[in-house]
């Protein structure tokens, strides 16, 4: 990978270290943290009450929530397409729809995988698109909040752009809340690792309350969510 | 500079504010949702444990990063630009709008679309890609709406346009955009939605504030609601991130506690509905990411706090928190204090971002109730600051007593029991200079305190007992 550049870094950090009185090129060393509240959150919390937590702070979202296992997915999901409306879907390139024995139900016309051989084609298909069907990388209880390793396959577009998006959410991904991801994180940072390009946590569709105060749902991006959390264990 | 707004004195922008009604109405709603709205997401939800004990890990957190600045800031740079990023350390705001011009320059940029964010607005970018021939949309709605109506300016740090009702922006709306729809808050946002749509995807260069930086990876962390901040870092082919030097957490974990307190104190939410981490990972076929990644960090005055006793107004994360419970901006509104940054943060950063010659009334602009420290999620001593930049301004204008009350404040009061009940209502504004009951008439604030009738007496207790009867309705 080419480097980018770096413009008036010395004289901008000098100025820093000596106002803090400090000096440069020291390590700060991250202390012990004396207070961490995030640890106790869920902590021992079964595997069915995350899951009942996770939708319940869905639901207090306005994310409409499906329970169901493997068996019955294929059939809950097209339920839900049909429930909002069919047309066109666009679903991200995921070799777990295949695992979920999904892939009969997106092969039919009115399915787009994305694909980049295809180009700014994708992101036209996306753009007309009534869903956006993907499968969460993580899901926290806490806030009913799902996340996405987006990359140049699990593309961005697809939760974005379509007017629902719609979520797959395995069981067993479902954590207590941001920290356990963010844990996740920093160890393969550690490790040396390459990040997503983006990782979104994603809450329900998109709102805003600019307008004296008042929630409206569904601003720029999807008009509504569906989480379907899926029996995996 | 582009932190300031307005162009008349101090008191002259309360006079107004207190005469406009529905604008008081406004902001006094507004603070009892936003404040209802936070309470019941902090302290009032048994979910996330001792809100206190969250408050104190968020303290900890920004006051090592501060502490450790260049070294965070470095390791930033350093991880940013490894992964293909370019980062520009600016010095001053020209600076830093010297450089983004360049950029959309070299990339013949035409559209620009924006997410909200203040320290762009400090920095007076808009106005900057204007002289160029861009042509700059604010894509955020509360900035959306400002904008249309030839670029209002912001009344609040979360929700810029909180000093405007519906049908005011209906009217905007009508008039500037041609707009037939009613008053309607969906229709007026659904009309938002399809104005901006195609801008989203035609843009050239997609520009952004940074709630949080990641030194450890070099990611951008955005925290939004309307989805306007994922559209202008996923379509545009340049994205431009500007950070305040200070936003920024050592590792992965510690921005999980501040998004936490972030989204809790400023929107009353458990979590924002997007909170986006951006890394410039640009050698990715992606079609829906930025090929070219640009971060500017921004000094503009902040480093002359640190070292200091201002120190800790850098650990501020603007969730305006400490607005939302502030009974000076209850009453006089975002407007008055003639700076992007209002409030009780408002009237601490200010003086610092930009000098007591500009801004050294503005830390009168307090009773120094306390409610905005008790309130800030990273327990920033803001009304401590408050007296110490009172004591640095009478000390720097080289004044004191009488002379000083006459000379910063010019307003004149002319009646004796006005003065009393200013003095009676404002002990710790005044204090000092009545010491000696010198003053019989004349100067002072004590105008404005007297004009607005249902300001609470500045005790700590009887502004709790006043802000809860409001709460309950007995006002
Ligand atoms: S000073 Fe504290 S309460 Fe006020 S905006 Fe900053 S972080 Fe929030």
């Amino acid at each position: 990978m080419t480097a980018g550049t770096i413009h008036n870094k010395d004289q901008f950090l000098n100025k820093i270290t000596s106002q803090l009185g400090s000096e440069r090129n020291r390590q700060a060393g991250l202390p012990e943290w004396q207070h961490r509240p995030q640890l106790d959150v869920f902590s021992g919390a079964s595997v069915n009450e995350l899951a009942a937590a996770f939708k319940k702070n869905s639901l207090e979202k306005s994310t409409f929530v499906v329970n169901t296992d493997r068996t019955n997915l294929a059939e809950a999901l097209q339920e839900v397409i049909k429930k909002y409306g069919g047309g066109q879907v666009v679903a991200s390139k995921d070799s777990r729809f295949g695992e979920f024995g999904l892939d009969a139900v997106l092969d039919n016309g009115e399915t787009h995988i994305w694909d980049i051989n295809r180009g700014l084609e994708n992101i036209e298909i996306a753009k007309k698109a009534n869903i956006g069907l993907f499968i969460s990388d993580a899901a926290l209880a806490e806030s009913g909040t799902i996340v996405q390793f987006n990359d140049k396959d699990i593309a961005r577009s697809i939760s974005l752009l379509p007017t629902v998006y719609v979520a797959i959410v395995p069981k067993s991904t479902i954590v207590p809340r941001m920290t356990q991801v963010v844990q996740a994180v920093h160890q393969s940072v550690e490790e040396g690792n390459n990040l997503a390009t983006c990782i979104n946590f994603i809450s329900g569709p998109s709102n805003s309350a600019d307008i004296e105060m008042n929630i409206v749902i569904g601003v720029h991006g999807p008009v509504e969510a569906v989480h379907v959390i899926v029996e995996d264990l | 500079m582009a932190m300031k707004i307005g162009e008349k004195p101090f008191f002259d922008r309360v006079d107004d504010a207190l005469e406009d009604g529905f604008m008081r109405n406004a902001m006094a709603k507004a603070q009892d949702g936003l404040r209802g709205r936070k309470l019941n997401a902090t302290v009032g939800d048994e979910q996330i444990g001792d809100w206190e004990e969250w408050r104190s890990a968020g303290e900890e957190i920004r006051r090592h990063t501060l502490e450790n600045l260049d070294f965070y800031l470095d390791q930033l740079s350093e991880n940013f630009a490894r992964q293909g990023g370019h980062v520009y350390f600016a010095e001053t705001a020209e600076d830093a709008t010297r450089y983004i011009q360049e950029v959309a320059k070299k990339k013949n940029a035409k559209k620009i679309t924006k997410a909200k964010s203040m320290v762009t607005e400090e920095i007076g970018l808009n106005e900057a890609l204007e002289e160029i021939g861009c042509e700059v949309y604010e894509t955020d709605l509360a900035e959306y709406i400002l904008q249309i109506d030839d670029h209002d300016r912001p009344s609040h740090i979360v929700v810029p346009s909180l000093h405007k009702n519906k049908e005011q922006i209906r009217d905007t709306f009508r008039d500037k955009a041609n707009y037939t729809g009613t008053s309607e808050p969906r229709e007026l946002t659904a009309f938002a939605r399809s104005q901006l749509r195609e801008t989203f995807m035609e843009a050239d260069i997609g520009v952004t504030g940074c709630n949080f930086a990641v030194a450890e990876s070099g990611t951008i962390s955005l925290v939004t609601n309307e989805g306007n901040a994922n559209m202008v870092t996923t379509f545009p082919e340049t994205q431009i991130t500007v950070m305040g030097m200070e936003r920024l957490v050592p590792t992965w974990n510690e921005l999980d506690v501040m998004i936490n307190l972030l989204s809790r104190s400023a929107v009353g939410q458990k979590i924002t509905t997007y909170v986006t981490n951006l890394t410039p990972q640009l050698e990715e076929d992606s079609i829906d990411a930025p090929k070219e990644f640009h971060l500017v960090i921004l000094d503009a005055g902040r480093s002359n706090a640190l070292g200091t006793e201002f120190q800790s107004a850098l650990h501020c994360i603007r969730c305006a928190a400490c607005v939302n419970v502030c009974p000076v901006y209850r009453h006089i509104g975002g407007h008055a204090y003639g700076s992007i940054y209002q409030g009780p943060i408002g009237a601490v950063l200010s003086p610092i971002l930009g000098g007591y010659e500009e801004y050294g009334e503005l830390p009168y602009a307090s009773s120094l109730c306390a409610a905005c420290t008790e309130a800030c999620p990273v327990k920033i001593p803001l009304h401590e600051h408050l007296i110490k930049h009172r004591e640095n301004y009478v000390e720097k204008i080289g004044m004191t007593g009488e002379k000083m009350a006459m000379k910063t404040f010019g307003i004149g009061v002319s009646s004796p029991a006005l003065f009393k009940l200013a003095v009676k209502g404002m002990p710790a504004v005044l204090g000092p200079l009545v010491k000696d009951n010198s003053i019989t008439s004349g100067p002072g604030p004590m105008k404005l305190w007297t004009s607005v009738r249902k300001f609470p007496a500045p005790g700590k207790d009887n502004f709790r007992n006043w802000f809860n009867d409001r709460a309950k309705g007995r006002e």
